[in-house]
């Protein structure tokens, strides 16, 4: 029971930082797009639209890693095929922005694709019909990414697949999605996947302001997924989940449907995933198969676990520090970045099992009890 | 032997006059041929003809391509050579020479008639023998009628398997001619299904044909069922070309008999093929097994220790650049001790830190092989490597013209298998196995009867990672060798451990051939990339079905 109460008051803790959260991340996403829009480039405050779209990027990143923490901190699902969830909701997006291209294309057909009139396909297929309206792309990138984790969740979850068994599963997951997204005859683009977008809802996607509206909507999503995650982890749904974490079958001889709660927490965090795919896709340009690869979803894993899981905030921290290691890291030594990620995942694991977090605030974290409860959990 | 007065060079224009000179060479030839097979021409003939070469025209080269036959396999050699484009004149002497090609650029001379070496010249000194497709054509019939005579059956087979496929009255005459005196089974069923085939082009007697498709009865070369699918062809009205309807009914129904055998050949190329990817499977997961099994260790860096086996291939090949049809036998040691220290580092310095908690050591594991991967790419680049093969594991086993066993596959198979086995008896029967069974099933049981875990858990990963190396030379005899190749085969490796049941190692090896033999046999249906899709979802439903694999470990060693 103590491992709950300690939960409970560090939640507490939680809500007491989120309006400081809150305000850093309006505070300086806010402060980025007034440099950019309103000051002359010659400024030395002046942000350019590169960097705000790499903002923006990480911003999503930080939803993804905010939707991995959601299942893996708080209910000890290592899921490692969220990027399948997070591709999903790109394509569905990329689909939306390919309609909306029309006949600007380079073959000038007005509804079918550049890469459809390139392999010859004479009319639409059936799952691209509706994709030119925004409602429906933003309907299907809810519902497919959640209808998938939901088959998926019932079907392990139900037949009580765990641990490393399950994090093989969500690992065949994405890399079956890769391979068949890969192929030409899904009709999703195949290897080159969708690009070469126009504009969003009417606006031009390569234009100043278009680009520091996204970026201020990506940190908009951010805060709400954020707030809502924070509601439903203090809620009693999120203190059953976090005793599912610590032990499932105390949970479950209690009464609880343990498998009910990790299916709903499963579908929740796919579409916070799917959302940061979406968000994403505008901003980057490019949805490809690439996004599917097993390696990006194991890379979100380690945003989280160095940032320190369990608190929704360390794992945006550590989506924001890594990303931004990366880029600093491949411009200066590229060879040396697949070398510093190894050992962030290796330092990180041994040395840092609560992430930078847990260097802050070292008492309150339930993981501190793991050792001496004994329970071969994580 | 009088046509060798012939001066050729004066016939160049004439057309005509130059097929007439052909006819009747062959004509000669046939009649020299059949009636003294025996006798040899002399080398000084052959020079003189051999030298009609320098300067000729290609009009005129098949007439003097002709004239060789009569020197039986004396002219081999040098025909041989004008077939692969390696016969010269050297300009000084206009003497007709064999060149290949040295290292340092020159061209190395050996006499085309007496095989004498003579001392290598550069490229421009030499004039290349000028040789075109339809002159290739001619010069393999040629090669095939001397070779017909040739005292290694091998080669008489090969002589008539050429004819098969060209089959001109001159060759069905000596195929008569050899019949008489050949001895040797294979050959003589071979010239019977070359002459019966032509009793059924050729004649019109009904009694002949049939006996000829008894002949033909069940043989599986491709050029009888070609002749009979020929039989059977219906115009584009519909109507049968063959009007004979007793031939007709007969070539039907040995040609559905031929076609069951060629179905039932291809089910068998396509087992063994399925087989071989088993084996491959096998190999690389019975590693894992180990590791997860008796660890529950999740090793992300399984795939990375299969590289490192590669390279170890690799690197050993470089080092005994002498001696490439026996560094793979030495490499398979090196590559399991080199893997294997790896692996034990790996336990020592992170695994072991990160005991009882599965979930990080898969997130540690999976940092230790981009490191690994980006160590190999930054030491032998990012390019792709070529392990070249012994003579002795390239070539096929033929069964049948239709189905042969490539060699190396089928020595991956029988390596896989043993290496399976011998495992097995390492765990059954020696101190080492005991302790690791014992570590397996009740850990802290076993430490507390005094077994040294720690050092087991070492052993045994290192045991697990060198299985590992080992898997690498294999495949290094299958595909190149580069720094993404563990990542390849990291997934399917767990999908045959997870599918077979963890800690079992029967339960790998059964996994492994089922999947290997279903995804071969899905391939042709589907093709490689579905059949790939379909094997993972079904593997990811059946786990729901049974979440502890095909063969669960039961009872207290479930743990």
């Amino acid at each position: 029971m103590s491992t709950i109460r300690n939960q409970f008051s560090s939640l507490h803790d939680l809500r007491e930082k989120a309006p400081v959260f809150l305000a850093v991340l309006f505070g300086i996403s806010i402060y980025a797009s007034a440099c950019n829009l309103w000051l002359p480039e010659d400024s030395i405050f002046y942000v350019s639209t590169y960097t705000i779209t790499l903002l923006g990027k990480y911003l999503c990143y930080a939803l993804l890693a905010l939707a991995v923490d959601v299942v893996w901190g708080y209910c000890g699902i290592l899921s490692l095929g969220h990027g399948a969830f997070f591709a999903l909701g790109g394509y569905t997006m990329g689909m939306y922005l390919m309609r909306q291209i029309g006949d600007r294309g380079v073959y000038g057909d007005p509804i079918l694709p550049d890469f459809m009139v390139f392999l010859n396909w004479q009319e639409l297929p059936w799952f691209w019909y509706g994709f030119d309206h925004f409602w429906v792309a933003i309907l299907a990138m809810i519902l497919v990414p959640g209808i998938l984790a939901f088959v998926f969740g019932w079907l392990a979850f139900r037949s009580r697949v765990a641990g490393v068994y399950l994090s093989i599963m969500t690992q065949a997951l994405t890399y079956a999605l890769m391979l068949a997204f890969f192929r030409n005859e899904m009709g999703f683009g195949g290897n080159n996947g969708l690009t070469d977008f126009k504009d969003l809802l009417g606006f031009n996607l390569q234009s100043d302001s278009v680009r520091v509206a996204l970026f201020l909507c990506s940190a908009l999503v951010l805060a709400l997924a954020y707030c809502l995650s924070l509601l439903i982890m203090s809620s009693r749904f999120g203190r059953v989940v976090v005793g599912i974490r610590d032990a499932e079958d105390r949970a479950r001889f209690i009464g609880f449907k343990t498998e009910n709660y990790k299916v709903w927490l499963f579908v929740y965090s796919a579409i916070l995933a799917a959302i940061a795919g979406a968000l994403y896709v505008p901003q980057v340009g490019i949805i490809n198969p690439g996004e599917f690869s097993p390696l990006n979803s194991i890379e979100v894993v380690v945003w989280v676990a160095v940032g320190g899981r369990g608190t929704l905030y360390g794992a945006i921290a550590g989506a924001l520090l890594v990303n931004y290691a990366k880029t600093r890291f491949t411009a200066v030594f590229p060879e040396a970045w697949l070398f510093a990620l190894g050992a962030l995942f290796v330092g990180v694991t041994v040395f840092l099992p609560q992430g930078l977090v847990g260097l802050f605030k070292n008492k309150k974290l339930p993981w501190c009890n793991r050792k001496k409860t004994g329970e071969e959990q994580s | 032997m009088r046509f060798k007065f012939i001066d050729f060079r004066r016939l160049n224009g004439g057309i005509v006059v130059t097929y007439l000179v052909k006819r009747f060479l062959a004509l000669m030839l046939l009649v020299f041929s059949v009636g003294s097979l025996a006798t040899a021409v002399a080398e000084t003939d052959l020079r003189q003809i051999s030298q009609q070469l320098v300067g000729a025209k290609l009009k005129v080269l098949p007439a003097i391509v002709e004239q060789f036959e009569a020197g039986g396999e004396e002219a081999l050699p040098l025909l041989d050579a004008m077939l692969n484009g390696r016969l010269f004149v050297r300009k000084s002497d206009k003497l007709i020479v064999i060149a290949e090609r040295q290292q340092d650029g020159d061209y190395a001379l050996v006499d085309a008639l007496s095989a004498e070496s003579l001392s290598p010249s550069p490229k421009k000194r030499l004039k290349k023998v000028k040789v075109n497709n339809r002159l290739r054509v001619q010069l393999r019939e040629v090669i095939a009628r001397i070779t017909l005579s040739s005292a290694d059956p091998d080669i008489r087979e090969s002589a008539v398997r050429n004819m098969l496929n060209k089959m001109s009255d001159r060759n069905i005459a000596m195929l008569a001619q050899a019949k008489k005196v050949e001895t040797d089974s294979t050959v003589m069923a071979l010239i019977d299904l070359a002459l019966a085939i032509n009793v059924l082009k050729t004649t019109d007697v009904q009694a002949e044909r049939l006996s000829a498709l008894e002949a033909i009865d069940g043989s599986l070369e491709p050029i009888v069922f070609n002749t009979l699918s020929a039989l059977l062809a219906q115009d584009d009205a519909g109507n049968n070309l063959e009007a004979d309807t007793a031939v007709r009914a007969k070539a039907l129904k040995i040609k559905d008999r031929i076609q069951q055998k060629i179905d039932f050949f291809e089910l068998m190329e396509q087992l063994f093929f399925g087989l071989s990817l088993g084996s491959v499977l096998l190999l690389i997961a019975t590693g894992l097994a180990i590791t997860f099994g008796v660890m529950g260790v999740i090793n992300m860096a399984h795939g990375e220790l299969i590289m490192i086996g590669a390279y170890t291939a690799y690197v050993v090949q470089l080092l005994m650049p002498n001696s490439l049809e026996y560094s793979i036998l030495v490499a398979i040691p090196m590559a399991f001790l080199v893997a294997g220290t790896v692996g034990v580092l790996i336990e020592r310095c992170v695994i072991r830190f990160l005991h009882g908690r599965p979930l990080e050591t898969l997130l540690a594991t999976f940092g230790i092989s981009l490191i690994l991967q980006q160590t190999v790419r930054s030491i032998f680049s990012p390019l792709n490597r070529q392990v070249s093969s012994p003579s002795w594991l390239s070539g096929s086993l033929d069964i049948n013209p239709i189905f042969s066993l490539t060699y190396n596959r089928l020595y991956i198979l029988l390596f896989a298998l043993l290496v399976f086995f011998i495992l097995q008896l390492v765990l059954k029967r020696t101190s080492l196995g005991l302790n690791v069974r014992a570590v397996s099933q009740n850990r802290s049981m076993a430490k507390a009867i005094g077994i040294r875990t720690e050092w087991v858990d070492a052993m045994t990963f290192g045991l697990g990672s060198g299985i590992a190396g080992i898997a690498g030379v294999a495949l290094s005899q299958l595909t190149n060798v580069g720094p993404n190749l563990g990542q390849a085969y990291i997934i399917d490796s767990f999908m045959v451990v997870v599918f077979g049941g963890v800690g079992n190692l029967w339960g790998t090896l059964v996994g492994g051939f089922s999947l290997g033999i279903l995804n071969k046999f899905l391939e042709p249906v589907t093709g490689a990339v579905l059949a790939n899709i379909i094997i993972l979802i079904s593997i990811i439903l059946f786990i729901q079905k049974r979440p502890r694999g095909l063969f669960p470990q039961k009872g207290r060693a479930a743990g």
